[in-house]
């Protein structure tokens, strides 16, 4: 990384030629861990899009009813019924647990070792609650109303197999996420990344980046969770 | 890797995470509000697709770093997007298609 002064090189698109014509690499200043996470987030999009093309292609040229996810996805609190509202919380948890983890890469970089790994663990905790409040909504789903692949009891059959491809393959990103913020904040605290400890599976030294190419993953759920709460629930 | 990385690094002041973090809230709340106050047809889709683009915009520009990244990563990473809107015509085209001869065959008959 520091072989390259980037306020000397040329910005924009006229940097955009220069860094692409140059014969040595492409990304300047981005970390190979960093320009790799970013090259599976895009193929990662590309899935979650097919996923969501797919489900547009079942609604639209379906002749059923499609289940309204207002009603499906509400909620009965003291008596008066709720649109969504187990979604809306779901999704400012995790809004919030995205924002932490901005903070924790901001105060990775500043190399302050106890701030980040607390809002690591915050992140962590933010992503757990998120996935608990999604086994609450499958097993409501599952056992209460008796949604399955190939039926529910709501309207066009497809829904409950798109619902659960869908929101499943979110979850388990969010499972892995919250995995990996454990692991990472465990790291951070011990102070791996100030010692130069070695990785358990790598055996390698790691440094603050690792937080921010973590970071990268993280808000790429959230990111994916926009658009599924757009096309799932409110569409 | 090690020490001789300083010149590079992204540290930006906690107050535009903060900002961006409310202003996500207050994004979804409004696209939450589209489904309680239960618009429909156009004015829902098009404020569903505002909210939401308004949101990944800003998750990727801010929290994400890309507003800060070289144009050489930011390209890669955005002109691949045009190949999923092309897929969307495409499949759109394919379902009102379908649906056109499902309802057919099922009023007229085969």
């Amino acid at each position: 990384m520091s072989q390259f002064d980037l306020s000397k090189l040329p910005q924009g698109s006229k940097g955009f030629m220069h860094d692409w014509a140059s014969d040595q690499r492409a990304f300047k200043g981005v970390p190979w861990g960093k320009a790799m996470m970013w090259i599976f987030l895009l193929s990662d999009t590309f899935i979650f899009s097919c996923f969501l093309i797919a489900l547009m292609t079942a609604r639209a040229s379906t002749t059923v009813d499609w289940p309204y996810p207002s009603e499906v996805f509400g909620l009965t609190v003291f008596g008066t019924s709720v649109p969504l509202l187990l979604i809306a919380i779901m999704t400012f948890v995790l809004i919030t647990s995205s924002g932490t983890m901005a903070i924790a890469v901001k105060y990775g970089y500043e190399k302050n070792r106890k701030l980040c790994g607390w809002f690591l663990l915050a992140t962590a905790i933010g992503g757990l609650t998120f996935v608990g409040m999604q086994a609450f909504e499958w097993s409501k789903l599952i056992f209460h109303d008796g949604v399955r692949p190939w039926g529910n009891p709501f309207g066009a059959e497809q829904f409950g197999a798109f619902f659960f491809m869908v929101t499943g393959f979110h979850g388990t990103h969010v499972s892995i996420g919250v995995i990996f913020l454990f692991i990472f904040s465990r790291k951070v605290f011990r102070g791996d990344f100030d010692t130069g400890r070695r990785g358990y599976f790598t055996s390698m030294k790691s440094d603050y980046e690792a937080i921010e190419i973590l970071g990268l993953y993280w808000h790429f759920v959230d990111l994916v969770w926009v658009f599924i709460f757009a096309f799932f629930y409110l569409w | 890797m090690g020490n001789d990385k300083k010149q590079e690094v992204h540290t930006h002041k906690l107050g535009i995470y903060l900002w961006i973090w409310g202003l996500l809230f207050v994004f979804s709340f409004f696209s939450y509000m589209v489904d309680y106050m239960n618009y429909q047809g156009l004015l829902r889709w098009s404020l569903i697709v505002f909210f939401m683009l308004a949101k990944a915009g800003f998750i990727m520009a801010i929290f994400m770093h890309l507003y800060w990244e070289r144009w050489a990563i930011v390209n890669v990473l955005l002109w691949p997007m045009t190949a999923i809107g092309v897929f969307i015509g495409i499949m759109a085209a394919e379902a009102y298609y379908t649906f056109f001869t499902r309802m057919f065959y099922f009023v007229v008959g085969g």
